[in-house]
This record gives structure tokens, C-alpha cells and sequence, in this order.
């Protein structure tokens, strides 16, 4: 019995291997051979870069939410998506009365930081609700009880503002000083693109430095490292998981404008895709760290700004780009394969999945 | 005024408004008010209002613990009250922002004239407003006065009222079904909902009926159950053949239409039995379960269509390799979860479902799938033999049969794994993955079987699907139809069959059967899901054994706050 069992473990082993390796050489040769090619110019390779660190850095702020809860709860929030949506969604209703009134072009910025303020607040608000009223009743369940609730949150949400707000899409006012691009080092890059990188750096060292110097962010620490402990040290730890949902509503809320500025618009199912990503996102830098996750969103978001063009192309493969969204999700099944513990790898994931 | 906390009641108040507020700024009201329950009247869309506000005050009375009927009333009062006044506003506030450039409708589309008619039941702002309110109050009142009323006069008026709903809103149906005359439906429905009468009658038959059943039920039950003891497989025969005939002859009875449904309803059974068998059984959350159901549909499709003439088998040489292409997969896509559990599973198998979707739709495999046009003329099961001759199966009807024998088999099978060695080795994994495996059980072997079983059984219903519906997109594979099996199992009561069954029709059966509310079908299982967990965590019709364990659990470990009471209703259903 015990022969058999190791023989059959390894069996399984061989053909993890062997997926991952099929795998890794595609991307190589497809790689290889797209470059031997020379399809893409040098400067097309840097907009496509570009675009991904903006992508990236909005995948980053909401694996933030993710990375969070789970540090904390040991739960992935699977409605994280819908928190990301709602903040655009209600923030453009303002962006939209401000842009008929001539306000977004009489005062741009302000104008622009009112709306990031509405989705920021909004997407928090859900947030906290969503811990309040869902998880907080749950805690000390079975596994699969808190998780479907969360699947069913995530949908009645999606439907919720379905039914609120109606289906059609939704498409934000222009700015027109997002409009354009400057010259960085020589290239030309996309104005929106260019403030969407640096509003997701500052929020990221924004809520870094909450984690690792408030007395708050010192609870969220302590509470994620050991609950019952961090209890007997006096911390309110419902309190502290609230703060925690609401950290990770405000970056999520704060990335979803950040992608309606770049995609220019919203409509309720556009938390689920960018929700998997972020995830996946969160996996790659070691769920549970904080770091880990802008890291991960950032490569994330190149890898596939730059992937099809690179490995799937070079494979001859029509019309790539159809195929961009799988190669997110096989990095994400790959990564929990063979490194659960993600590219910093501070918990071992398995352990506590 | 005793042990009524005003700051408790106003908030649980002021919580329970925004569910009549929801309701109507999601269109449900208006979409449910063209459907009338009375006449035209009381339409379905005011009783879900008020119904609403009435289950609000109910639940809130019943957590009360020393209810007396003077803070009854008063809660009944406040608690209408506050869900009457934000209607109110709604109504006021829709009117006077219309000419503006703040019009609520711009934000909230549903805000609209056609929903002020409703709530003021056409009768004027000012009046229409004072009858919402009044409405509301009486809802509230009649909500906390309700659990004051003794059980034998309760339990049949619930009862009565049900039936009565339940009998309006299908009314459509009813009327259509052949085995009633056109006499009958025109004494009880008039052209839209019950005439005043019917309803009455209907209402008071079943009270009857239920006060009865109350009174003597107990004994019929015991004589039951001493049959049984003493001629159990006499009872057995005698109850499994009657249920049989009446599968057979039910085609007959409901006409075409409600055929369609039933085949509906059985592609789903099917899936919920197999999805039963991952995540009920082995406990292992599959969200990329339709990636199954479309390999059985696309094998059958590129198997038989003569579109694409690579094979042109018929149904009966494709459908075990279907069913075979979908254990296939089921083990492929099993093998890479093996270690991953809960959330983690969840999320991957939700990516395969994606990855597949995905694949199917891109240009990349247009030339064998048919990218997002899919394929046409797929083949129909055709029986021939020499007394009964050339049959092809290509209507409602016909499929019914196919799929009832596909349902049966995979009853069959759920119900005999289930007290088998694997079956209760599925469980063991479910309770406690690590204990099982030091109690000797093979994980890998295991958690594939369970993997495989259920995608055989979603191969087969979507084998069948492809052929009955005869062409295949893309579309009808999205992540959706996961969810919806998934909703209806957990309503059900997840690992518990008769619970996949009732899921099945109540779920899938309604929004076929009332048009308006497919609309919303994923708002109230999104929703449906949420409350099930928080209240009734094994769902409707629950496994015995799954109730103590979700409960047992629940109790030994500390929950921070007071859990939830379990509802007196809820155990007289899972008796």
C-alpha cells in the first residue's frame, strides 16, 4: 500500500512536471522566435511595457485587499472584485454632473480628487458593510461556509448594481488633461497611463507606510501574525479585521477610478476579470504580503501587457490578443503548483490554504 | 415597555427599510406588478413589497424574548412605519427631482413614473401615498403579531397563504395544463390573477386541508411507518412504482411547454448530481464546472455534426465518448488541484472554466469549434427496433424520456456511492482532509474519482444539451451556469440528493415558469446563497449527518457574536 501510494504520488508529480515544463518551453520558443523576427520595434516593446506598469499598478492596489483579508482571516474575498467596481461606478455619476457643468474643465484636479474621494469612500463603505453583515457572523465556520458566502456576495453584488445603476456601460467624461502624452527619457508616454503609475506608487507607499508605522497598522500586523495572541495583547480584533476590509476598499476603490481613467469606462461586471488577475496577482508575490503583492501586480501586469505579443505571436497563433486573459489564469494555477508560497514566499500558502 | 430596546428596534428599522427600498429601485416591483395576483388589483410586485417589511417584522419579533403583544404592536408599528415613510420619500422624491438636472431616474433607472404608479396603486400622489404607508404599517403590525398567534391556527394560515401564492403565480401555467377544463379556470382566474373568489376558495380549501393534516397527520405517519417496518419491501415497490408511473405519464399531463422546462430542470438535476458528488460529497468547491458540461456538449457536437462531417457518428456511438472526453478532463484538471483546498480550488477551477470558455471562443480553435458562431447539426438520438420502428428524439417530450432514464441512472449511482467504501471515504475528505489521509485513505485516487464521477455526469448532460438544443455556442457555457448549479445545490442542502432535486425546480424551474423574474435570478441566488450560509448552513432538505456536522462545529469552536437562532419552521421542515 505504502509502495503504491509513493508511485502514484510521483506519477503525479511527473505530470505537474511535464505540464510546467510544455509550458515553459512554449514561452521560450515562442519567445525566441518572435524575436529572431523582429516583428515589434523597440519602441513598441516600451508602450507595451508602459501600459502593462499601469495595468500593473491597479492590479497591485487591489491584490492589496486580497493579500490583506487573507493575511488576516485566512479567506479570500472572493466579492474583493465587486468592492473594486462599486467605487468607480458611484464615482461616476459625480464625474458625470461635473462634467456637464463645465466644473472638470474649470477646475480639473479638484474635480478629479472629488471623484477619487467618491469611489475611495464608496468602495470602503462596501467594504466594511460586506465584513459586517457577512463574514464577521462567520468567523469559526466550517471552510466552505464563509466561501460561498463570499461567492454569493460577490454576485448579488454584481446584480445589485445591475439592477441599481442599469447594464449599459457607462463611459467617463475625459479630462483634458489626462489627454495627450510627454516625452520621458525620450519616449512618448500617455499622460493617463503616466498618472495612473504614480497614483498606484503613492497609494502603495501610502498604505505601506500605515502598516508599518501607525498603531494600527501594528494591530493589522499583529493580528494577521497570531489572532487569539494579538486578543490577549489588549487589541480589539474585530475592529482590526474592519480595518483591514476598509484598507483594502480604499485601494480597491482608489484602482477602480484608476482604471475607468484608463479604460474610460465602467459597467457592473468589470470587478470579475481584474478580481481574478488581482488574485492571481497576490498569489504570485506570497499571499499574505503586503510588499509581495505590488510586486506581483506590477509583473503580472507587464508579463501579460507584453505576452501575447512575445511567446503566444511567436508561436502563430491567431489573433493573440483573444488569448491574453488564460495566460493570467494558467500563471495563476502554475504558480500554486510550484511555488504556493509566491515569489517572496514569506508563509508557506499551502499550510494555511 | 420591557426588554424592547428603542435604540435595537429603530436600527433593525431602519436595516430592514432598505430591502423594500432595494426592491423597488431594482425594478423588481415594477417588473412584478404587470403580473396580477387578484384580478389586477394586488399584483405579485405589491405583495413582494410588503411581504418584504412583513418577514422584516416577523423575524425581528421572534428574536425577541419575552413577547408580549403591546411591544408587538409597538415594533409592528415602528418597524412599518420607518420602511413606509423611506417608500414614501421615494415616491415624493421621484416626482419632484423629475424636470431637474439632479432627476433620480438618471442615476436609478428604475426610479421611473411606471414605479410611482405602482406604489401608489394609481391612485394620485397624495392618497396613493397615505395607502403605501398605511399598507406598510399593517405589514409590520400583521409581521410582529404573527408569532403570538398559537401554532394550530398559524401553521395553517401560513400554509393556506403559501398555496394561495404559489397557485396565482403560476396561474399562466395551470391555465394551459390539459387535464383542466376551460369551466374551471374561468370560475377561479380572471384574465390576469385569481378572481376574488378563487383565491378565497383556494385560501380556505388549504387551511382546511392543513388543519387536518395537523390533526391526524401524526397518525397516518406512524401507520407508515409500522407498514414499513413490517413489509419494508412491499412499501419500498409500492411507492418507487408509483413514482415512476407518474414520472412517465407527466409529459401527458403538462403539456409541451412544461416539458421544455422539465428537460430544463433534468440537464440541471444531472449536474447538480454530479457537482453533488464533488463538492457535497468530497467537499471540494469547483467553480469551473461548466468546463465540463461544455466538453460533453463540444465532443458530441464535433463528434455527430455533419456541418463539420469529421466523423458523423450518431448520438449513441458519441455519447459514451463524450462522457469519456469529460472524465478525461475531469482527471487532467484534477491532477493540478490535488493539493489545493477551499479557496485556493475554488479559484483555479474557476480559472480552468475561464481558460476553456476562453479557448473555445478564439480564433485559435475556430476551425474544429467554431469560435463564437459554434457549430450546427448536431446529431439527435434515434432509436430504431423491430416492433416499435424509427424513432427520432427531437421534441420536448421525447427528450424527457432520455433525460429522465439519465437522471435516474445517475440517482442510482449517487445514491449507492454514497453508502459505499468510496463514498464514505468522499466524506472522510470532506470532514478533515489530513485526518483521512492518516485513517489510510488515498487522497489522489480519491479526490480524482470524485472529479471524474462528477464530470461524467456534467459530460452527459451537456451531451445530451448539445444534441436537444442541436446547435452550440460558446455562450451557453458561461461561469454562470457553475453558479447556478452551485446556488441550487446549496439551497438544496449540499451532499444531500432529494436536496438536489428540490434545488433543481425551485431554482431553475421558477425562472422558466415566471418570465420577469429570469431577470433577476442572479440577485436573488447571489442573495439566496448569503442567507442560506448565515442561517441555514445545510440547506432546505438537508443529509442528516451533514446537519450535525455543520452544526456541531458551529458550537464547539467560540463564535464572537450570538449565532443566529435556528428557526422553529426550519426544524418542523427538516423533520
Amino acid at each position: 500500500m505504502q509502495q503504491r501510494l509513493r508511485m502514484e504520488l510521483t506519477g503525479t508529480q511527473i505530470a505537474l512536471w511535464l505540464i510546467g515544463g510544455g509550458l515553459l518551453a512554449m514561452v521560450l520558443i515562442g519567445s525566441v522566435r518572435t524575436l529572431a523576427v523582429g516583428k515589434y520595434t523597440s519602441k513598441q516593446w516600451l508602450d507595451f511595457i508602459v501600459f502593462g506598469l499601469a495595468q500593473g499598478g491597479i492590479y497591485a492596489l487591489i491584490a492589496l485587499g486580497y493579500t490583506m483579508v487573507y493575511g488576516i482571516l485566512g479567506m479570500i474575498n472572493f466579492a474583493h472584485g465587486e468592492i473594486f467596481m462599486s467605487g468607480p461606478m458611484i464615482g461616476y455619476f459625480f464625474a458625470i454632473r461635473m462634467a456637464r457643468s463645465g466644473f472638470v474643465d474649470r477646475q480639473p484636479i479638484l474635480s478629479l480628487l472629488i471623484v477619487l474621494a467618491v469611489a475611495m469612500i464608496t468602495s470602503t463603505t462596501i467594504a466594511v458593510l460586506l465584513e459586517r453583515v457577512a463574514y464577521r457572523p462567520l468567523r469559526g465556520a466550517p471552510r466552505l461556509v464563509p466561501l460561498i458566502t463570499a461567492i454569493g456576495a460577490s454576485f448579488f453584488l454584481q446584480y445589485l448594481f445591475r439592477g441599481l445603476f442599469g447594464a449599459d456601460v457607462k463611459v467617463y467624461p475625459d479630462w483634458d488633461i489626462l489627454s495627450g502624452k510627454v516625452p520621458i527619457l525620450g519616449v512618448q508616454i500617455l499622460k493617463t497611463q503616466l498618472v495612473v503609475i504614480i497614483a498606484a506608487v503613492l497609494l502603495m507607499a501610502g498604505l505601506y507606510t500605515f502598516i508599518q508605522r501607525t498603531k494600527m497598522g501594528k494591530a493589522v500586523r499583529a493580528v494577521a501574525e497570531d489572532r487569539a495572541a494579538a486578543a490577549l495583547m489588549g487589541i480589539d480584533v474585530d475592529r482590526t479585521i474592519a480595518v483591514s476590509f476598509a484598507l483594502g476598499g480604499l485601494m480597491a476603490g482608489a484602482g477602480g477610478l484608476l482604471y475607468a481613467l484608463l479604460f474610460k469606462q465602467v459597467f457592473f461586471l468589470m470587478g470579475f476579470v481584474p478580481g481574478i488577475k488581482a488574485f492571481t496577482a497576490a498569489v504570485l508575490g506570497g499571499i499574505g504580503n503586503v510588499p509581495g503583492a505590488m510586486l506581483g501586480g506590477m509583473f503580472l501586469g507587464i508579463f501579460e501587457s507584453i505576452g501575447p505579443n512575445l511567446f503566444l505571436d511567436g508561436l502563430g497563433i491567431p489573433a493573440p490578443y483573444q488569448l491574453k486573459d488564460v495566460i493570467a489564469f494558467t500563471m495563476l494555477v502554475m504558480v500554486l503548483i510550484f511555488r504556493p508560497t509566491g515569489i517572496l514566499g514569506e508563509r508557506l500558502a499551502t499550510k494555511r490554504a | 415597555m420591557r426588554d424592547l430596546q428603542p435604540s435595537q428596534l429603530f436600527r433593525t428599522a431602519l436595516i430592514s427599510s432598505t430591502v423594500p427600498l432595494l426592491l423597488a429601485l431594482t425594478g423588481m416591483v415594477e417588473a412584478f406588478s404587470k403580473r396580477g395576483l387578484i384580478g389586477e388589483a394586488v399584483s405579485v410586485g405589491h405583495v413582494l413589497l410588503f411581504l418584504s417589511i412583513l418577514i422584516a417584522a416577523y423575524l425581528f419579533e421572534r428574536r425577541q424574548k419575552s413577547p408580549s403583544p403591546l411591544n408587538a404592536t409597538i415594533s409592528g408599528i415602528v418597524i412599518g412605519g420607518v420602511s413606509g415613510i423611506v417608500l414614501v420619500v421615494l415616491v415624493f422624491l421621484t416626482k419632484a427631482l423629475i424636470p431637474k438636472p439632479w432627476d433620480l431616474r438618471s442615476i436609478f433607472p428604475n426610479a421611473s413614473p411606471a414605479l410611482i404608479e405602482v406604489l401608489t396603486f394609481s391612485r394620485g400622489e397624495r392618497t396613493g401615498a397615505l395607502l403605501l404607508f398605511l399598507f406598510s404599517v399593517v405589514s409590520g403590525l400583521i409581521g410582529t403579531l404573527f408569532p403570538l398567534i398559537p401554532l394550530l391556527i398559524r401553521g395553517p394560515l401560513t400554509t393556506g397563504f403559501l398555496v394561495t401564492l404559489i397557485v396565482g403565480l403560476l396561474q399562466d401555467i395551470i391555465s394551459t395544463l390539459p387535464i383542466f377544463r376551460g369551466k374551471i379556470i374561468k370560475f377561479f382566474f380572471a384574465r390576469s390573477g385569481f378572481k376574488p373568489v378563487g383565491a378565497l376558495l383556494i385560501f380556505i380549501v388549504t387551511i382546511v386541508l392543513a388543519a387536518l393534516w395537523h390533526q391526524y397527520g401524526r397518525r397516518l405517519r406512524e401507520e407508515h411507518r409500522q407498514l414499513q417496518q413490517r413489509r419494508p419491501m412491499t412499501v419500498q415497490i409500492a411507492v418507487w412504482t408509483f413514482v415512476l408511473l407518474f414520472l412517465l405519464v407527466l409529459p401527458r399531463i403538462v403539456g409541451s411547454y412544461m416539458s421544455e422546462v422539465l428537460d430544463t430542470v433534468g440537464l440541471y438535476i444531472l449536474m447538480g448530481l454530479g457537482l453533488n458528488i464533488v463538492v457535497g460529497f468530497a467537499g471540494m468547491l469547483d467553480l469551473g464546472y461548466v468546463a465540463f458540461f461544455a466538453i460533453g456538449a463540444y465532443t458530441m457536437a464535433v463528434l455527430t455534426s455533419t456541418e463539420l462531417g469529421f466523423f458523423n457518428l450518431t448520438f449513441w456511438e458519441a455519447l459514451p465518448l463524450s462522457i469519456l472526453a469529460s472524465i478525461a478532463a475531469g482527471v487532467i484538471l484534477g491532477v493540478p488541484v490535488l493539493k489545493m483546498r477551499g479557496d485556493y480550488l475554488a479559484i483555479v477551477t474557476m480559472g480552468f472554466g475561464e481558460i476553456i470558455r476562453i479557448l473555445v471562443l478564439s480564433d485559435f480553435l475556430k476551425p474544429i469549434l467554431g469560435g463564437a458562431q459554434g457549430l450546427t447539426r448536431i446529431a439527435r438520438p434515434v432509436i430504431e427496433g423491430p416492433i416499435i420502428g424509427r424513432i427520432v428524439i427531437k421534441d420536448p417530450p421525447h427528450f424527457y424520456y432520455l433525460i429522465l432514464i439519465g437522471c435516474l441512472i445517475a440517482l442510482f449511482i449517487s445514491i449507492r456511492l454514497k453508502a459505499s467504501r468510496l463514498g464514505r471515504a468522499w466524506m472522510a475528505i470532506r470532514e478533515d482532509e489530513d485526518v483521512a489521509e492518516a485513517m489510510g485513505i488515498n487522497l489522489v485516487t480519491t479526490k480524482l474519482l470524485a472529479f471524474a464521477t462528477g464530470a461524467a455526469l456534467s459530460g452527459l448532460s451537456g451531451a445530451i444539451f448539445a444534441s436537444k438544443i442541436n446547435s452550440m455556442a460558446p455562450h451557453s457555457f458561461n461561469l454562470l451556469i457553475s453558479i447556478y448549479v452551485l446556488s441550487l445545490i446549496i439551497v438544496g442542502g449540499m451532499g444531500s440528493l432529494p436536496g438536489v432535486v428540490v434545488g433543481a425546480f425551485a431554482l431553475m424551474g421558477l425562472p422558466e415558469l415566471l418570465r420577469e423574474f429570469a431577470e433577476y435570478r442572479m440577485l436573488v441566488y447571489g442573495a439566496a446563497m448569503v442567507v442560506m450560509m448565515l442561517y441555514k448552513p445545510e440547506g432546505l432538505w438537508p443529509e442528516a449527518t451533514h446537519v450535525r456536522a455543520l452544526r456541531q462545529e458551529e458550537s464547539r469552536e467560540p463564535v464572537p457574536e450570538p449565532s443566529p437562532k435556528k428557526a422553529p419552521a426550519a426544524t418542523v421542515a427538516s423533520e
